[in-house]
């Protein structure tokens, strides 16, 4: 009989019974709804065994890719390892610089002590040596090194933000931190070389969208992909000769500086530019109020749900 | 067995639908309002939860769970009207994905038995 792996603990479960009836009986809480693998309240991940495809109906690529499945919906023939989905190790990373990318951006690279298995366009938290913690995407692409592994983040600086402030004015190359993660839904997945992608963000929502761009292009996407990056003036803007090499480089990528002053709110340049989306794949991100009128405009226009991904921003509440 | 959702297709039946569906109560200007700012994942979630409900599949909520849920909306108005076009969608959706007429019909009938809940009356 299969047993379940949840947190070093081992839980075995009944025939026929699933991996949510298993570890609830076991006294794991384990949020859900429907119990029919619809809601997706009850989503785990696993980090070893193999998944019954059943439990991953429904389910989003970039949610599979990850091994995520609906608990309530899953019998397992094998032993199965599970955790909730997004929690990942605390490793030891190390400050290697920091530059300005923009007036208001900076580049933070680290290198952590292990290598962190990742996608680009996910986010890792950073904590600083006292305790304090931030989220932030990774905009650099997985080395494929085994020992060490350099991170590229992009921390907008926000007047009196304590991380990036700290990391602007104080922080000193050498400097010990920790990352958790990574995390998020947001990147590239291979499978439709030839599918036109729209990646649209706002301010530091550009660092996901870089990671995945050149994942795309690394992995030899072929279709037509359209990255806007939405700033209220030029000096919003950043990595623009970096783009626009890659957009030299490579036919099918076009990048599209859009600014609010000069060219109005994002959402109608990109809808003025594409008003139908049928079999387009979308990835949106930066700030929230954006990010969810886009994905809804992007839907009315046509695009599937599941191929919609998105990242909100969502900054830190001011310390009182 | 051979119950209604199974009939009309199970799972794939729901995800075949829940696009052209929601799309179509964002369209309409007589209910899109109720969906103002809402997220569009935790949505579409909601939506296949109702339509395997509405397709007689295995989701179970109570007359509660459904009152509950609703109750915020019925405090911004929600009323007979707004109903009325979900289901009308409901069976437009279906229709465009060729299910016949006597299985829109039994769906419909499902959606009507859970009315008096969402409307909390």
């Amino acid at each position: 009989m299969p047993a379940i792996l949840w947190d070093g603990q081992r839980h075995q479960l009944f025939p026929q019974e699933t991996v949510l009836d298993g570890l609830l009986r076991h006294g794991v809480a384990i949020p859900n709804s429907c119990r029919a693998g619809v809601c997706q309240s009850c989503l785990l991940r696993a980090s070893s065994g193999p998944v019954p495809p059943a439990a991953q109906v429904g389910l989003k690529p970039t949610l599979i890719e990850q091994g995520c499945f609906l608990a309530c919906v899953c019998t397992p023939v094998e032993d199965l390892e599970v955790e909730a989905p997004g929690t990942g190790l605390r490793i030891a990373a190390r400050l290697v610089e920091t530059s300005r990318l923009s007036d208001t951006v900076l580049r933070v690279l680290l290198e952590s002590a292990q290598p962190l298995d990742h996608r680009a366009g996910q986010y890792l938290t950073l904590f600083r040596p006292d305790g304090l913690g931030r989220s932030y995407s990774i905009a650099s692409l997985p080395s494929g090194k085994t020992t060490q592994q350099s991170l590229e983040l992009h921390v907008r600086l926000i007047p009196n933000g304590q991380m990036s402030t700290w990391l602007a004015t104080i922080a000193q190359p050498g400097a010990l931190l920790t990352i958790q993660g990574p995390a998020g839904n947001c990147f590239y997945t291979a499978g439709a070389i030839d599918q036109p992608l729209l990646l649209i963000g706002t301010g530091t929502g550009l660092a996901p969208l870089y990671g995945i761009l050149r994942d795309a292009l690394n992995q030899g996407h072929k279709g037509p992909i359209r990255l806007y990056h939405g700033a209220l003036n030029e000096a919003g803007l950043y990595l623009v000769p970096e783009l626009e090499a890659l957009a030299n480089q490579h036919a099918q990528f076009e990048y599209r500086p859009t600014l609010l002053h000069t060219h109005g709110p994002l959402p109608d340049c990109v809808l003025k530019d594409h008003p139908k989306l049928n079999g387009w794949r979308g990835f949106v991100c930066g700030d929230p109020q954006i990010v969810t009128q886009l994905k809804k405009r992007l839907f009315l226009a046509g695009m599937a749900s599941r191929e919609i991904h998105s990242d909100a921003f969502v900054t830190a509440a001011p310390a009182r | 067995m051979n119950n209604l959702y199974e009939q009309l297709g199970g799972s794939a039946a729901v995800e075949a639908a829940v696009d052209i569906f929601y799309r179509k109560v964002l369209s309409d200007d007589r209910i899109s309002h109720f969906f103002e700012g809402v997220d569009m994942d935790s949505q579409i979630a909601k939506q296949k939860s109702f339509l395997t409900m509405a397709f007689g599949g295995p989701v179970h909520y109570t007359g509660q769970d459904l009152r509950r849920g609703h109750a915020h909306l019925v405090q911004r108005g929600l009323n007979d009207s707004h109903f009325d076009a979900v289901v009308e969608h409901l069976g437009a959706s279906l229709a465009e994905l060729g299910v016949a007429p006597d299985l829109i019909a039994q769906v419909a009938a499902v959606a009507e038995s859970t009315r008096a809940d969402i409307l909390n009356r």
